[in-house]
């Protein structure tokens, strides 16, 4: 029912100009109303940046006040020279997106789940959210502290009741070890979004398909997951953004070694290890950019063969 | 970052409620590379809503999950911003009523003064904001408002500040590793006048070796609020077990036979730092490295990362750490080896001397009485503790620094350690500042254990040549250039693949050599 309701609400206001004066005026107030809005996310959003663009061609190291000035392209220079930036950007790249597939995988997996009634259902949704609900630094010490630790963790007591010797994660398979948290982290919230898409399903369609004789199997790849695209979809691009900033574990567990040095941590260091405002400022500005090809280029691309492949079904 | 300062909200808003302040303040907290990502969403969003009308069931969803996330993230940042903001109104306030405080100390009349401390938060720093108001009625005049910071705040905090002619505080602590530095950019005034001219404070008593430290071209910039050197820790115990005593003075090499020969699968031989960070991993490490004859720069700053005797060290410290050390070397720190000592899982550590307080009460450690202590191994020096302090600095912009003075020299008088002494307990008397702490009857009773040994590496080290060769900074574990938390960070990173095995080490110092001789090169 909303189906039918939402397409004009939506489209109203696309058709303004042409119109009687009474119309012009109301526009002109919702105009108005706009701008406290339009103006805050500037002076919040767009003036930082344009500072940072500033700092990014400044010579200046926190601790040396005598020496700082105009140094024009040079931090961005020295960011490229350095190559830590690409191995970072790598590092991003793996990091989120094994992190984001996983979560997705095993957050589809429990929303089938979830989706069918039994009993405790509502408890065992709760707990399947709590991971989520976590401060992101509380579970990495959570992590470092009962789960991973090499001598008294539960997880290398695991690997001990089925004759494994013990890992020593942080330091073995840093990589593995964030990927491992993170997933744990963001697959109830891939779960929750797919979880939603499944309950919007219209059950007249697979009673259909029931009758028609489609197995179980049949009819989740033919009708359930074609259903799940924007799903899928939107969960993907929430949860890489949500990754991209990932920030906690990384500092309190493995300290950006082993491939674990994502952008925003080589942030941070540049930063408030190093000091160096002009090189910090020039590496966000290149964080920006990659990220802004990255989302334009990357996620159309991966969106456009998820539509192909619905229409083709 | 003086740029968040034009952002703030009207105070009177923030008064109003703390929910819009959340609001308000936490957009510009938000990370630079979060922005562009933010305006992703904008796109598929509108896909979603152009296409056809079976998709707006998926559009609400978005909506849906949208505000959910708003709020989440709102809520996460809720705390720290709120903290903030309220941060930020408390620091006005005060230096408002600092600055009032000046304003009728300078014409003379002696009218009130508010003085703002900033400090680390460590015990010994609480203990003093604790026993603050023995001083208050010492200087009814006076008041001193605490402002407590993590370690990493503080630093970035004050700096901000200092450098930015903020004037904010008119006492800040400051590690030994900035105090030159920032004595050299002129952020401090120089105290010796002040110590120097007053016979009860007794400035001579103060430890020599941390002193020279705070010393730039003979004048002193901080005093030492309490100081730590490091030492080899060990169970007895487990050592007596396997029928081993410790020398007084070992050498490294007898350290590692006697660490391979105790470590087994239930206890590791010995705990060494292996955590990333100038001063995690390379605390330790850098004093192995100059027992063995090496060092981070020579005289004339060329950097030495590549020489035989830093790779030997390096190799040698890997090796142990490898063969009879912690499981997971990346993860542990102070904290982590702390436990593994006390609960009696490691057999021996070398590590900062205040380490002693915390393995001798029982309350915490297994291990309480069965330690013992011995010097820190060396190789070809005669010896390797290292030398830190937190000290108390006045810094340049203060508006108050007569009143700053008086409560320096209070907070790091011989009557202080005997306040906290009698107020507080015998052990909690800030250790390492002054050697008459060390001739206090109670205090010698409580920490009988570690006190004698502790005091003799402090006497002993010397920040000014710790190595085998001279060396153009003063100070042990670390170099005392703005460049060095950088630098060792990154090398300590790398460092972390040597000890998982992903890299050997010469390509890791290759790489290191290089970016010592960058940072040696700006000094020349």
């Amino acid at each position: 029912m909303t189906t039918l309701m939402s397409p004009p609400t939506v489209r109203r206001p696309r058709r303004p100009a042409a119109g009687p004066a009474g119309r012009r005026s109301r526009l002109a107030v919702s105009r108005a109303l706009l701008w406290p809005a339009l103006a805050t996310s500037i002076v919040l959003t767009q003036i930082p940046f344009v500072v940072t663009i500033y700092y990014s061609l400044q010579r200046w190291n926190m601790l040396r006040p005598g020496d700082r000035g105009f140094t024009g392209l040079d931090n961005y220079a020295s960011v490229l020279r350095d190559g830590s930036f690409l191995s970072s950007l790598g590092s991003t790249v793996a990091v989120t997106g094994s992190s984001v597939v996983l979560s997705t995988l095993l957050g589809l997996l429990f929303a089938v789940l979830l989706d069918r009634s039994f009993v405790g259902r509502g408890v065992a949704r709760t707990l399947m959210i709590t991971p989520f609900l976590v401060m992101p630094a509380a579970a990495a010490l959570v992590w470092k502290w009962s789960i991973l630790d090499a001598a008294t963790g539960m997880a290398n007591w695991g690997l001990g009741l089925v004759g494994l010797p013990p890992v020593a994660w942080n330091t073995e398979v840093p990589i593995v070890t964030i990927i491992l948290v993170l997933t744990w982290q963001y697959t109830p919230f891939a779960m929750l979004i797919l979880l939603a898409g499944l309950q919007a399903q219209n059950k007249d369609v697979l009673e259909a398909a029931a009758v028609d004789g489609a197995g179980a199997f049949r009819t989740f790849t033919a009708i359930t997951l074609p259903h799940l695209r924007q799903y899928v979809e939107i969960a993907v691009l929430l949860a890489s953004i949500m990754l991209l900033q990932v920030f906690d574990p990384i500092a309190i567990m493995t300290r950006g070694t082993g491939g674990t040095k994502t952008l925003s941590y080589l942030l941070y260091e540049r930063a408030f290890v190093g000091l160096e405002v002009g090189e910090a400022a020039a590496y966000g500005v290149m964080t920006v950019l990659v990220t802004i090809v990255v989302a334009s280029v990357a996620l159309r691309t991966l969106f456009k063969v998820f539509s192909r492949e619905g229409i083709d079904r | 970052m003086r740029g968040l300062a034009v952002v703030r909200p009207p105070a009177a808003f923030l008064c109003d409620t703390t929910v819009p302040v959340t609001v308000w303040v936490s957009p510009p907290l938000t990370p630079v590379a979060t922005r562009p990502t933010m305006c992703g969403t904008t796109t598929p969003h509108d896909d979603v809503t152009r296409t056809d009308a079976t998709k707006s069931a998926g559009d609400d969803v978005t909506r849906r999950v949208e505000a959910m996330m708003l709020t989440k993230t709102a809520r996460r940042k809720a705390a720290p911003a709120g903290a903030a903001a309220v941060l930020a109104l408390a620091l006005t306030a005060c230096a408002g009523a600092g600055g009032g405080g000046n304003d009728d100390s300078a014409a003379g009349d002696g009218g009130p003064v508010e003085l703002t401390l900033a400090t680390v938060n460590n015990p010994q720093m609480k203990d003093m904001e604790e026993l603050k108001s023995a001083f208050e009625e010492d200087h009814p005049d006076i008041t001193v408002n605490f402002i407590q910071m993590e370690e990493n705040d503080l630093r970035d905090a004050v700096t901000k500040d200092v450098a930015t002619d903020g004037g904010q505080y008119d006492i800040v602590t400051v590690g030994s590793y900035e105090v030159p530095i920032w004595a050299e950019n002129g952020w401090l005034t120089d105290l010796t006048g002040d110590l120097e001219s007053d016979a009860g404070y007794d400035v001579d008593d103060l430890f020599g070796p941390v002193k020279d430290a705070l010393t730039v071209d003979g004048s002193l910039y901080a005093v030492p609020f309490y100081g730590e050197s490091s030492m080899l820790m060990y169970n007895k115990e487990i050592l007596d077990e396997a029928g081993i005593t410790m020398p007084e003075h070992p050498t490294w090499q007898e350290v590692a036979d006697i660490a391979r020969e105790v470590d087994s699968d239930d206890v590791d031989g010995i705990c060494l730092r292996g955590k990333p960070g100038w001063g995690e991993v390379f605390a330790p490490l850098t004093t192995v490295v100059q027992t063995f004859g090496g060092t981070w720069f020579d005289e004339d700053w060329n950097a030495q990362v590549d020489s035989p005797e830093f790779t030997e060290a390096v190799q040698f410290y890997v090796d142990l750490v490898g063969d009879a050390g912690e499981a997971d070397p990346v993860s542990t720190g102070f904290t982590e080896c702390l436990n593994n000592v006390s609960q009696g899982r490691s057999a021996m550590w070398v590590d900062a001397t205040v380490a002693a307080g915390l393995l001798e009460d029982p309350e915490s450690s297994q291990v309480a009485g069965k330690m013992g202590y011995a010097h820190a191994p060396v190789v070809e020096t005669e010896e390797s503790g290292w030398l830190w302090s937190w000290n108390l600095a006045i810094p340049e912009t203060t508006q108050n620094r007569d009143a700053a003075v008086e409560f320096v020299k209070w907070a790091t008088s011989k009557e202080y350690h005997q306040l906290v002494g009698t107020e507080l307990g015998w052990s909690r008397v800030p250790p390492g500042a002054r050697t008459s702490t060390y001739e206090i009857p109670e205090y010698e009773e409580a920490a009988a254990a570690f006190a004698p040994i502790t005091r003799d590496i402090m006497l002993a080290v010397n920040p000014e040549q710790p190595g085998v060769a001279p060396q153009p900074w003063t100070g042990i574990q670390y170099v005392t250039i703005p460049e060095f938390q950088d630098l060792g960070n990154q090398v300590s990173q790398d460092l972390a693949d040597v000890f998982a095995g992903r890299s050997e080490l010469d390509p890791v110092l290759d790489r290191a050599q290089d970016r010592a001789q960058q940072a040696g090169d700006a000094q020349k």
